[in-house]
């Protein structure tokens, strides 16, 4: 269960002198986007369609209807149970990305709207140590589905995660299982589990939850797999082939129901949650 | 014997084999070199219980996956009687890391009567080269799980108690599994296990490698046997991954928190199975008799509840785990 800590391949710097912080370069297509624009368009490049990895609170903007989602369980934070430390203490990790991020773990859970509809959520954040799954996520993945139930409300979970917290060892490996046995307790309400897979979607994370939805929907070009690429081709000793484990490779291969364009996905959601609401 | 040793048994074997020769020298059955020998074999019983008392995280590691550790279809030839295998997911292969069947555990003393009828889920590794490539390194595809999960559906139509012996690295990181689905098979095991209606015991014999050993790790109980390990990932990953230096695998050991004893204390685990003197590799008959024994007794205690009640209290107790 590997975290990814970087994405793409880094070409190099060209000789353009990019002033900070109002362009930003696409790491797909290496076209200088003005900020405002790529923010304008989804934070998608306008002119590659590549997907930029979206923060917590901007895939809320994105998805929910202007002020309905309210956060929940905000109150779970972190505890190192193993004391573990390696060549940083993992308290001072989770200070670390705090400080950077503003989260208190990788997940934001709570309850939106998307056009008007009431909906269970957790939305997971790459930057905050690369969306790995530990204590806290699971057990805001797992209040998630519990909230639902007890509203009767669907779930949506956004995931964005490396896999596992391997600071929190063992804890980390039982999320899985912590997060699939509310899946399974949500299920028998005939209400609907939509599983979003965004860039990228690994380890425990796609090997618990997010596998397990009524509909999985992928974006574009996302990573999505048990073992990261890197690790296969080490175990393999053969390069892998173009579009591998990405979300287009996995529709190909059944593994998803479809890819949503970043534009398109709440009207898409929206409509699923019309169509198979009881 | 001596190629699959650890460093640290080193001793003990050379030791075992000056007790050897001087077995073979002694055919003949002189008394002082019968004196010898015993007090060599006191020596030998006293250097394994030193070593071992004082081993660490990482020396148990290597011994949860020492070459000569007993595997899932030692235990079923040493504790069961008319093992009957089945084979294949009914959908693409018959994954040979996994294997499966119904049979009896036996009863006390060695007899069928009153023997346990269960369904064993194991994975399984090779011994020798050719061995260890058909079982592919006890590393499932997602067909491997695919079959438990089929296994565990008949168990619970039949009303027969699962167990489930955990011996991998972890599931199989390979092209084919990535396009056949790895992530979601392991998730639908997890799903499948938790919810089935019987009793469930889950058991770590050897190497609890992560995601593809949790897999089978949902029972109602979860023990392991006293040299094995489980962990989220393996020190030697922890150590280049998270320490960025492969040489801290000892330190990657200690932080995981891997043993059973560790686990143990803090809850993570229901008990610990007792290894014989030296690990389950020194008398693998007597590993198989705690194992027996374990098994019958804590299905004894499981069978006394519904097939209901023993799903809500599985779900329950995964769901509560480090709350
Ligand atoms: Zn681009």
């Amino acid at each position: 269960m590997l975290l990814f800590k970087t994405k793409g391949k880094k070409k190099e710097q060209g000789k353009l002198n990019i002033p900070e912080g109002l362009w930003i370069k696409c790491p797909s297509c290496s076209e200088i986007i003005y900020k405002k624009e790529l923010e304008r368009n989804l934070e998608v490049c306008p002119k590659c369609d590549y997907h930029f990895r979206l923060k917590a609170d901007r895939r809320i903007e994105v998805i929910f209807d202007e002020g309905s989602f309210q956060k929940l369980f905000e109150d779970i934070i972190a505890l190192d149970l193993l004391n573990f430390s390696d060549t940083k203490k993992y308290k001072d990790r989770l200070k670390e990305d705090n400080e950077k991020t503003g989260l208190s773990d990788a997940v934001v859970s709570g309850e939106g709207k998307i056009y008007g509809i009431r909906v269970a959520s957790s939305i997971f954040d790459f930057n905050f140590m690369g969306g790995s799954m530990g204590r806290v996520v699971g057990e805001k993945i797992a209040k998630t589905f519990e909230y639902a139930i007890s509203n009767k409300l669907p779930v949506i979970i956004f995931s964005s995660s490396g896999g596992a917290r391997m600071q929190e060892g063992i804890y980390s490996l039982m999320q899985m299982a912590k997060t699939v046995a509310l899946v399974s307790e949500f299920n028998k309400m005939g209400i609907p589990y939509i599983s979003v897979l965004t860039d990228p979607t690994t380890g425990g994370v796609s090997a618990s939850f997010a596998t397990l939805g009524d509909i999985i929907i992928a974006e574009p070009r996302a990573l999505i797999g048990f073992a990261g690429p890197r690790v296969i081709e080490k175990t393999i000793h053969q390069s892998l082939p173009e579009g591998f484990q990405r979300s287009e490779y996995l529709l190909e291969h059944g593994m998803i129901d479809m890819i949503a364009e970043r534009k398109d996905l709440k009207d898409i959601l929206k409509n699923l949650l019309i169509l198979i609401r009881q | 014997m001596a190629v699959h040793s650890l460093e640290f048994e080193r001793p003990i074997i050379e030791l075992e084999q000056k007790i050897e020769e001087l077995k073979a020298f002694n055919l003949g059955g002189f008394a002082n070199v019968a004196d010898e020998i015993e007090n060599l074999e006191a020596k030998k019983e006293k250097l394994i219980k030193d070593v071992f008392k004082n081993i660490n995280n990482w020396q148990i590691t290597q011994l949860s996956r020492h070459p000569l550790r007993p595997y899932t279809l030692d235990y079923i030839g040493l504790m069961t009687e008319n093992f009957i295998e089945l084979h294949g997911d009914r959908l693409f292969m018959d994954d040979k890391a996994v294997v499966g069947g119904f049979c009896f555990i036996k009863g006390d003393g060695g007899k069928l009567n009153g023997g346990q009828k269960v369904l064993i889920i194991g994975h399984q590794k090779g011994r020798n080269t050719k061995d260890k490539m058909c079982r592919n390194f006890g590393m499932p595809n997602p067909e491997g799980y695919r079959k438990a999960q089929r296994l565990f559906k008949l168990a619970e139509k039949y009303f027969i108690p699962i167990v489930t012996l955990i011996d991998t690295p972890g599931a199989y990181p390979g092209l084919g599994a990535e396009e056949r689905g790895q992530s979601e098979a392991i998730a639908r095991t997890i799903y499948t296990l938790l919810n089935i209606k019987v009793p469930v015991l889950s058991i770590v014999i050897g190497e609890g490698g992560s995601g593809g050993a949790l897999a089978f790790g949902t029972g109602n109980l979860v023990l392991m046997m006293e040299y094995s390990v489980y962990s989220v990932i393996s020190p030697e990953g922890c150590a280049s991954i998270l320490y960025k230096d492969v040489s801290k695998t000892e330190d990657a050991a200690n932080s995981l928190k891997l043993t059973a004893r560790e686990l143990s204390e803090s809850n993570v685990i229901d008990g610990i199975i007792p290894e014989p003197l030296g690990g389950a590799h020194r008398n693998a008959p007597l590993a198989a008799e705690a194992l027996r024994r374990a098994i019958i007794k804590n299905l004894e205690e499981l069978k006394k509840y519904s097939g209901e009640t023993l799903r809500d209290e599985r779900i329950k107790k995964f769901r509560n785990i480090a709350k």
